[in-house]
């Protein structure tokens, strides 16, 4: 990367700017990973290789990707049932995000858990949550501990704008401002909740922000699709709250290019809308802002063959790995390694 | 030893452990400078101060929560909720989350967590406030679900239930926080998982749970002095997990089984126990087993009415009485 033509504008004004060429490739390549990784799962799903259901995040690879390069080792993720974009952002590889959605041996849970519970504690994921609002307040528990202990990770709890309307969500809130949590709350605001506009089912325009001031915080609205707006929004309340100065709740406007899940076509999309958003793509905005910075389309080109390459690797890995092995059904029900309930 | 009331062998109880282990932390509404609308908790937050012994909001999923994160990350959260009934407005974590993290993530996520509640009738609070709801908790893989009846147990089973690595629900009876027992000096540390025979007996085998404990003892009492009929008393203490083999021993022995139950009949805790006693010890049984529980209504809250439906010392002896002289 030092040998790239962006080190060569070094200086120029608004080119090695706070974020800089390592970290806006970092940028970049986390979300070619997460699109990558995201199309090649929903390809699966067409061969009927991905079992269940999946909840992709194509169109919001921004938001997974600036929180996720801006945070730290140590630092803990909460996702979703939506939650692959922000398990890869964390390192995790492709293989076993892919491996766990075809409930393949080689999976993270070796296919216990399934798409939506998605979950890599070595990585600083914490679990992908599917149950709506849920893991606000684990999050908020995560947070306090580290407060309790002195620990400066910070907790990132990523959900939809469909959780802005949960009873979790206002009291996980209430608990972080009360308790100046190091926790921040991420609202991916894609427009739908499920199949519905947030609009008709929301009292405020702006599902999460337009509450903030209910617990005290500041209103935060960004562009979703600007991996550099969102990185800067991050690091912004990574240091609010490793400073000790409480939570911060960030709403990140997006759009999801696919419907809410496997089984949606996203019929009930207003003619018009879903192009109108493609002009916003993640990755066409970061490819122009690499360009714009003096990056070569060459590294550009060179991260996408690396990253196309290795998810396809990553995608023969997993169809050649064996089905779980029966031996793990009755496994890790309890700390004890077993299941028993009785003598 | 010293007789103390089961509610200060709560707050006895977590001081035991917040002493030992600095990663316990307490918290709840009303648990730290009210010292608890039972009076549970009282002199924790003056002893462990206010990073470790907390009030929250009324926010109940909030509270499971954020003792699940705190869990999860290293820490022993006790957490409480004030009444069981409540566990309806969180029942999110106990029933989705606490217990299947653990698996579903193959054994990456871990779970010590404690969740006290009061649970139970006899304060004539009504259909919300008075609810014995273990066997809510009872029928979830992966939790586990203990119901002390006296002082001891519960310092002794709070203690092993904070210590243990597994998510436990702790359900404390509101009708016995005032009740004495004699609890001997210095640590005292129980097993999950063990029932207690309270009273050996040769004619029948009644298990009971929490309040029902002391209203079986009471009936073998009786059903002795009166009728000459000798019951062994077994305290169940810990749903999940089941010592059915001292439950199963005492029917070998006595051939006769009733169950004492404050929960409502159906799908209550006796239900699952005769089943594995018909299904393992059959040949073992001179009767069909019986279950004496409270019928299968919302609680009223008139004393009168409360009082017709928990099932009372005099309903245990005549249930046991004509069933043993059919």
């Amino acid at each position: 990367m030092s040998n790239s033509p962006g080190l060569a504008l070094a200086g120029q004004p608004g080119v090695n700017d706070d974020i800089g060429e390592e970290t806006r490739l970092k940028l970049y390549h986390s979300q070619v990973v997460i699109r990558e990784a995201e199309q090649r799962a929903f390809d699966l799903f067409l061969q009927n290789l991905v079992k269940g259901t999946s909840h992709l995040s194509l169109g919001q690879e921004a938001i997974a990707a600036g929180f996720g390069v801006a945070m730290q080792k140590g630092d803990l993720t909460f996702a979703t049932y939506r939650g692959h974009a922000h398990t890869l952002a964390r390192g995790v590889p492709v293989e076993k995000m892919l491996g766990e959605l075809m409930q393949r041996d080689n999976g993270l849970m070796r296919g216990k858990g399934g798409s939506m519970h998605l979950a890599s504690e070595e990585h600083g994921v914490m679990g992908s949550y599917a149950i709506i609002g849920a893991h606000l307040p684990i999050a908020c528990g995560a947070a306090l501990r580290a407060q309790y202990r002195g620990d400066k990770d910070v907790s990132v709890c990523f959900f939809g704008d469909g959780t802005t309307n949960i009873g979790a969500f206002h009291e996980a809130l209430n608990f972080a401002a009360i308790w100046k949590l190091p926790v921040v709350f991420v609202c991916e605001n894609n427009l739908y909740m499920e199949y519905t506009p947030i609009s008709e089912v929301t009292a405020v325009e702006h599902p999460a922000a337009d509450r903030a001031s209910a617990y005290g915080l500041p209103r935060i609205v960004i562009d979703g699709n600007d991996a550099d707006v969102v990185y800067r929004e991050a690091q912004k309340a990574f240091a609010k709250a490793r400073a000790g100065d409480g939570p911060s709740l960030i709403e990140c406007m997006t759009y999801r290019h696919s419907g809410h899940s496997r089984a949606d076509p996203a019929k009930y999309r207003p003619e018009g809308e879903l192009e109108r958003w493609k002009e916003k793509d993640p990755i066409k905005v970061y490819r122009a802002r690499l360009k714009q910075f003096g990056i070569s389309d060459e590294a550009v080109k060179k991260i996408d063959a690396e990253v196309r390459k290795m998810v396809d690797e990553a995608t023969e890995a997993c169809k050649a790995a064996p089905e779980p092995s029966t031996d793990i059904l009755f496994t890790d029900v309890y700390a004890d390694g077993g299941w028993a309930w009785r003598n | 030893m010293a007789e103390i009331t089961y509610r200060d062998a709560v707050a006895r109880g977590i001081a035991q452990e917040m002493a030992r282990d600095p990663d316990v932390i307490f918290f709840g509404e009303d648990v730290a400078k009210a010292g608890g609308v039972f009076k549970a908790t009282v002199g924790l937050y003056e002893q462990f101060g206010p990073r470790r012994v907390r009030d929250t909001p009324i926010s109940e999923q909030a509270i499971l929560g954020a003792a699940m994160g705190a869990a999860m990350t290293g820490l022993k959260p006790i957490a409480e909720i004030m009444f069981s009934d409540f566990i309806a407005v969180c029942f999110d974590y106990i029933a989705n989350e606490f217990p299947k993290s653990r698996y579903m993530t193959n054994g990456q996520t871990k779970c010590p967590l404690v969740v006290r509640t009061g649970n139970g009738a006899g304060s004539r609070f009504g259909a919300q406030h008075s609810q014995s709801v273990e066997n809510w908790c009872m029928m979830i893989p992966g939790l586990k679900v203990v119901a002390p009846s006296s002082p001891v147990d519960v310092i002794g089973l709070l203690a092993a239930a904070v210590r243990d690595p597994d998510p436990v629900i702790f359900f404390e009876h509101k009708s016995l926080y005032a009740v004495k027992g004699e609890v001997p000096d210095g640590e005292i540390l129980d097993t999950l998982g063990t029932a207690k025979v309270l009273r050996p007996g040769k004619d029948a085998t009644i298990l009971a749970l929490a309040l029902m404990v002391p209203r079986a003892l009471a009936a073998a009492e009786q059903l002795k002095a009166q009728y000459n009929i000798d019951c062994e008393v077994v305290d169940v203490r810990s749903l999940v997990p089941l010592d059915t083999q001292t439950i199963l021993g005492s029917v070998g022995k006595t051939h006769r089984l009733f169950t004492v139950e404050e929960n409502p009949r159906l799908c209550g805790w006796g239900a699952e126990i005769v089943s594995i006693v018909v299904e393992e010890a059959f040949y073992d049984l001179d009767a069909p087993p019986v279950r004496i529980t409270t019928p299968h209504i919302p609680l009223p809250a008139a004393d009168i009415l409360e009082d017709m439906v928990l099932p009372t010392t005099e309903r245990i002896v005549e249930t046991v009485r004509k069933s043993l002289n059919s």
